[in-house]
């Protein structure tokens, strides 16, 4: 044979390569392998400071190869906004689950994005709290049964689940702000183009970068990794629908 | 010839790169890993059908898939 073999997929070197806590076929590993890919191929990983959250994410800094500050529950916004103000050389990331930024987090959200922090902020909604045992969030859909919700949750006692992609792109401050999913390869490609953008709002300095991403939570949706993710498309994307909320470079090019 | 390769410690059995294939060539081995999941695998003689898309790896939320494209030498490609 004449020609070289190439490798063409690898693990990329911002990603540790360390064995996962994550339960099978969730896609948390998905979402932070593209975090990962996106910060070696920006060539951001010597420069990124990753601010952690509480959730099913906690251990993500064992999982990318940057310097990390472990935030209290809800709080890494606040601990983002700090890091920036004080090193605003640095690309400031964040990582949070459901539970951890549309419930007790929602303030520190809300006015981060608000005031047009230069930071990235990646929000992995997959309808429950995934670490603590499957109870209802703010984005659980309506009649999904959680441990909390066992006969499903009842719109007229807890609300309609939060669409929080949609909240962060009407706030003044909000440079970029996207709902992509990872449930197929087409939306994982979307996903990693949607994942840059937001990435790079934070580098031009225009404000706050936000990106909603869809993933499953097999173990306590009590369902195996190809029906979850089967879910995903039946179920969260007609009530989370995809696509861009507020995008300020578009403006500008129009 | 494209090929994949398993990382069959880091494999979790989920099967997502069984759905994610256009070939339809990935499937469940019969061997556990060390942690206890069923590890996917490419049957040896369907390896010959892998284009090298990254589909799989794409899919993969452990990371546990390699691919290795060879390019065709122009002209001299037969039908794949």
């Amino acid at each position: 044979m004449s020609e070289q073999e190439k490798l063409v997929f690898d693990r990329a070197d911002a990603l540790v390569d360390v064995p996962t806590h994550y339960c099978p076929g969730c896609q948390h590993g998905v979402a932070q392998r593209l975090a990962g890919e996106l910060l070696t191929e920006m060539g951001l990983t010597e420069n990124t400071l990753l601010v952690t959250s509480i959730g099913c994410s906690v251990f993500l800094y064992n999982y990318l190869n940057v310097d990390s500050v472990e935030a209290p529950h809800g709080r890494a916004p606040a601990v983002a906004t700090g890091v920036k103000r004080a090193r605003s050389d640095k690309f400031v990331l964040s990582y949070q689950g459901d539970g951890d930024l549309a419930s007790i987090g929602m303030a520190e959200i809300m006015h981060c994005a608000n005031r047009g922090e230069n930071v990235s902020i990646i929000f992995v909604n997959n309808t429950v709290y995934g670490m603590t045992g499957g109870q209802m969030a703010p984005t659980t859909l309506v009649g999904q049964k959680t441990t909390t919700s066992p006969a499903g949750r009842n719109a007229s006692k807890e609300g309609l689940p939060i669409r929080m992609s949609e909240i962060i792109g009407q706030l003044g401050g909000t440079a970029y702000s996207a709902r992509v999913a990872v449930n197929n390869v087409k939306n994982i490609r979307k996903a990693k183009k949607a994942m840059k953008k937001a990435f790079e709002v934070q580098q031009k300095e225009l404000g706050f970068g936000f990106i909603e991403v869809l993933a499953t939570c097999p173990t306590n949706w009590r369902m195996d990794a190809l029906k979850a993710n089967e879910r995903i498309e039946n179920e969260l994307i007609p009530y989370f629908p995809l696509g861009v909320h507020k995008d300020v470079t578009a403006e500008v090019e129009d | 010839m494209s090929r994949v390769k398993f990382l069959e410690e880091r494999c979790k059995g989920c099967l997502l790169c069984t759905v994610a294939c256009p070939k339809e060539i990935i499937r469940q081995s019969d061997r556990f890993n060390q942690h206890g999941y069923k590890v996917a695998e490419v049957p040896a003689e369907d390896m010959d059908k892998c284009t090298g898309c990254t589909s799989c790896a794409l899919m993969c939320p452990d990371i546990a898939i390699r691919v290795y494209r060879t390019p065709k030498s122009k002209g001299a490609a037969k039908n794949d």
